[in-house]
């Protein structure tokens, strides 16, 4: 039999369905491509298969058997191993403990470093990298180096299927080149590869099958040989354009914000836009291509590198939240609870944050709860009171609690980075007529979103980036999802080149 | 019969605010501890007991104000010990050897103490030290400071001081109690009623959500310190007053009975949660136990033994407390 991996009706559903009724089979000796734009289910799909999720519909058989891991170390354990974008080493031990973490050799119960060495250098021989010295803190690899340790990692244990998430996207084109050659390798001894990847020609090159996953199913599987990357973008965005309902813009000509040559490495190299008051701008780009990088140095929230701003065509120099928001910038961060929300704190409090009403210096409590009704009214967040704590709130009502926050401020510019990302539909839509609103007041908006149709949906145009690069500006009135798809991934299929 | 006429369902019932049901339990254990030293000690629940209590303690509450306030923004300071020994040092030289009037000793020992809490926001906030580590260096440095300051001597100084310490007839409560109560209601205003004292919380909660909310931090962290190391100047004065004389061997330890008084109140060490008078109530505590356990002839040992207990079961008692209110 040559399948080792067999999915049958695959499902997961969170609030929404985000993977439906996946039948896929790998085979043995196969690298089988993944193909998806953001939020298509290519990680919930890897996730699945290797026991990190489990799946609310279907079934999986694993060499025949019926195989349904409960977590990563049953599938580890079955011969299914995944190497995901986020590293798993810790950087203060040394190369040889990360490799053999979960079995130390011991003896008389202490740790016996001449086997721990031995067996760290037989598995890091056995994945070509034999010149990396087992006893050095993996803190002083460089990230690329990490990769491969924990690719040699993955091969140290049983190995029957291997999954590798973007493997290639921390590396040199060199690092790059090497990793595909011993994929390869890997291939003819009988591992089957499960390979996600952005970078088209990599897949091009190295894939036997293609899949591609849209919005949570499957809409193709078939031999790469014969499948251009032109086709494989087409795939991924779907053809058909939708028609668009009446669009009212409220965009003048008036330039409010321009940012241009923002450098923030590692992931952004060369980012801007330039923004008119009432205009919404989308920032579109793959996951890792430098939008909430870019957002976040133009409001000074990460120094950046390289970069210069000009506010009404006067240029200024931001070294810090506090500045940006002095010049009238707004951010509505990606990470609400990390860097957005009090989360023990109320609703009440959180809103005021930053706009509190004082006399000498006290609270004006009066003015300040009526302030947080009036936002809590205005944008119909769903709280028992407005003395609620926050973190009690769905994701969607903190979400509406941080935008509270920043009307309650006023702005002139509002950056979005990522407003709806795992909120529900009513919320979703009650922060798309915010939008509205603002460009109404003569806002200036940036939106950076990972999901294309909503900035379709609520944006004049869009700026797309591509590996830290603005890959080119779209106007609504001409753009189509292919080309904007395109964009996207214009400076990951020509990487190789340009650097060769 | 309608449901109006059984007890009210609790849901129903209009919700005291957290702080009283906090304050309301830090009284009933203080309150049980009086009755188990008055039951174990005839002379204990005496109006005497209750004054020289209150005279003992004005400089450890100013100080645990200070603490609950670092506490709160999320710091630690260690110092306050040496902080309060290094200005009664200065004071007691200003006074004795220099023959300043005590007008101006006296300033001079809360700029002292302001001063060099100053340093140890400074250093922490801008060279982004952890204050557990700036302060704890600051305990040794200004510990040494007073010993150069007096030369390795007590300072006698006398009855120039003493009426700081000592109770005003008819209200049997001293100048330096009346000031600590003071600073008590002007840290909790402070704290629950300004635009300051909300900052400090909600830098406490996450500092990164209130500098991305465009609000400079810094400033309130080193104040912070700055107000602490005030306050250990004027706790320096309280005690000079009540010792007649500037020991640099003073207040050895004070910084475990100050944060030990913050935690008993609730405050977390982890910045955030806290209250300056909750702060206040874990000072009683501390000293009832302390005044109590001498009365009835606990030793030494045995009084230490159960001070630490008290401690750990009193936070204890909150975390139980804060996890029924979430179940909730």
């Amino acid at each position: 039999m040559n399948d080792v991996l067999e999915l049958t009706g695959i499902g997961k559903t969170y609030a929404v369905p985000v993977l439906a009724e996946v039948d896929l089979t790998i085979r043995r000796g196969e690298v089988h491509a993944l193909l998806g734009a953001n939020g298509a289910g290519k990680s919930t799909l890897s996730r699945i298969v290797a026991g990190l999720v489990t799946p609310t519909a279907g079934s999986m058989r694993l060499d025949g058997r019926p195989f349904a891991p409960l977590n990563k170390r049953e599938a580890e354990l079955a011969g299914v191993q995944i190497v995901q974008q986020e590293l798993n080493l810790i950087p203060t031990l040394t190369v040889a403990e990360n490799l053999l973490l979960t079995r130390l050799p011991r003896r008389f119960g202490v740790i016996d470093r001449t086997a721990l060495h031995a067996q760290a250098r037989a598995i890091l021989d056995r994945s070509g990298l034999s010149s990396l010295p087992t006893d050095l803190p993996v803190s002083a690899l460089g990230v690329g180096q990490q990769q491969l340790l924990e690719i040699a990692g993955a091969l140290g244990r049983e190995c029957r299927v291997l999954i590798l998430d973007e493997p290639t996207a921390a590396l040199s084109v060199a690092e790059a080149d090497d990793l595909l050659r011993r994929l390869d390798g890997l291939r003819k001894s009988g591992v089957a590869i499960i390979y996600i990847s952005h970078r088209l020609d990599e897949v091009a090159r190295l894939a036997d099958r293609v899949t591609v996953l849209r919005d949570g199913r499957r809409v193709h599987t078939g031999p790469a040989e014969g499948l251009s990357t032109d086709a494989m973008v087409a795939l991924m965005s779907g053809e058909e354009i939708r028609t668009r309902s009446a669009w009212t813009s409220f965009a003048t000509t008036q330039v409010v914000l321009e940012a241009d040559g923002f450098r923030a490495p590692p992931r952004l190299v060369d980012g801007g836009f330039r923004v008119c008051a009432g205009e919404r701008l989308g920032i579109a780009g793959l996951v890792g291509s430098g939008r909430s990088e870019l957002l976040r140095a133009v409001f000074a929230a990460d120094r950046a590198a390289a970069g210069t701003l000009r506010l009404h065509g006067t240029a200024v120099q931001l070294t810090s939240p506090a500045q940006a928001v002095a010049h009238g910038l707004a951010l509505i961060t990606e990470e609400r609870k990390r860097d957005g929300l009090l989360l023990p704190l109320s609703v009440r409090w959180n809103t005021s944050l930053g706009a509190l009403p004082s006399r000498f210096g006290f609270v004006a409590q009066a003015a300040e709860q009526q302030l947080a009704e009036d936002y809590r009214m205005l944008l119909d967040t769903r709280c028992t009171s407005i003395d609620q704590t926050v973190g009690a709130l769905s994701g969607g009502n903190q979400q509406k609690v941080v935008i509270a926050r920043w009307l309650a401020r006023d702005a002139e510019v509002f950056l979005f980075d990522e407003p709806t990302r795992g909120i529900d539909v009513a919320a979703r839509r009650r922060i798309h007529q915010v939008f509205a609103e603002l460009a109404e007041h003569g806002k200036a908006l940036v939106i950076v979103s990972s999901d294309l149709d909503e900035l379709l949906e609520t944006c004049d145009a869009i700026v797309v980036m591509s590996a830290g690069r603005v890959a080119g500006r779209f106007e609504r009135a001409t753009w189509t999802r292919e080309a904007l798809m395109r964009a996207a991934f214009s400076n990951h299929l020509t990487t190789a080149q340009d650097v060769a | 019969m309608t449901q109006a006429d059984h007890t009210p369902l609790v849901s129903r019932r209009p919700r005291l605010p957290p702080s009283v049901v906090q304050y309301v339990g830090l009284g009933a254990a203080l309150l049980a501890l009086v009755v188990i030293f008055g039951l174990a000690s005839p002379s204990f629940a005496s109006a005497k007991t209750a004054a020289s209590i209150a005279n003992q303690i004005p400089d450890l509450t100013v100080v645990a104000v200070g603490m609950t306030l670092v506490l709160i923004v999320g710091g630690i300071d260690l110092s306050v010990g040496s902080l309060l020994a290094l200005s009664a040092a200065l004071m007691g030289a200003a006074l004795m050897q220099w023959h300043w009037p005590l007008a101006l000793a006296i300033p001079l020992a809360l700029l002292t103490g302001a001063a060099a809490g100053l340093l140890n926001g400074v250093i922490s906030v801008w060279a982004r030290i952890p204050s557990f580590i700036v302060t704890l260096g600051m305990l040794e440095a200004a510990r040494g400071g007073a010993y150069l300051v007096t030369d390795s001597q007590t300072t006698y100084i006398g009855s120039s001081v003493e009426w700081i310490g000592a109770p005003i007839p008819g209200i049997a409560l001293s100048p330096a109690v009346l000031t600590a109560l003071v600073v008590v209601i002007v840290g909790q205003v402070v704290l629950t009623r300004t635009v300051f004292g909300r900052h400090l919380i909600a830098i406490g909660t996450n500092a990164e959500a209130v500098r991305m909310a465009g609000i400079r931090t810094a400033p309130y962290a080193i104040t912070v310190f700055a107000v602490s190391g005030l306050l250990c100047g004027l706790g320096a004065v309280m005690q000079t007053a009540r010792l007649s004389s500037a020991d640099p061997n003073a207040a050895v330890g004070l910084e475990l009975s100050a944060i030990a008084a913050c935690v008993i109140g609730g405050t977390s060490l982890m910045g955030g949660r806290g209250s300056v008078v909750a702060t206040f109530f874990g000072v009683l505590i501390i000293a009832v136990l302390q005044t109590g356990l001498a009365q009835v002839g606990a030793s030494e040992p045995l009084k230490r033994v159960i001070t630490g207990g008290v401690i750990v079961g009193a936070v204890l008692l909150d975390a139980l407390r804060q996890r029924l209110a979430q179940a909730r």
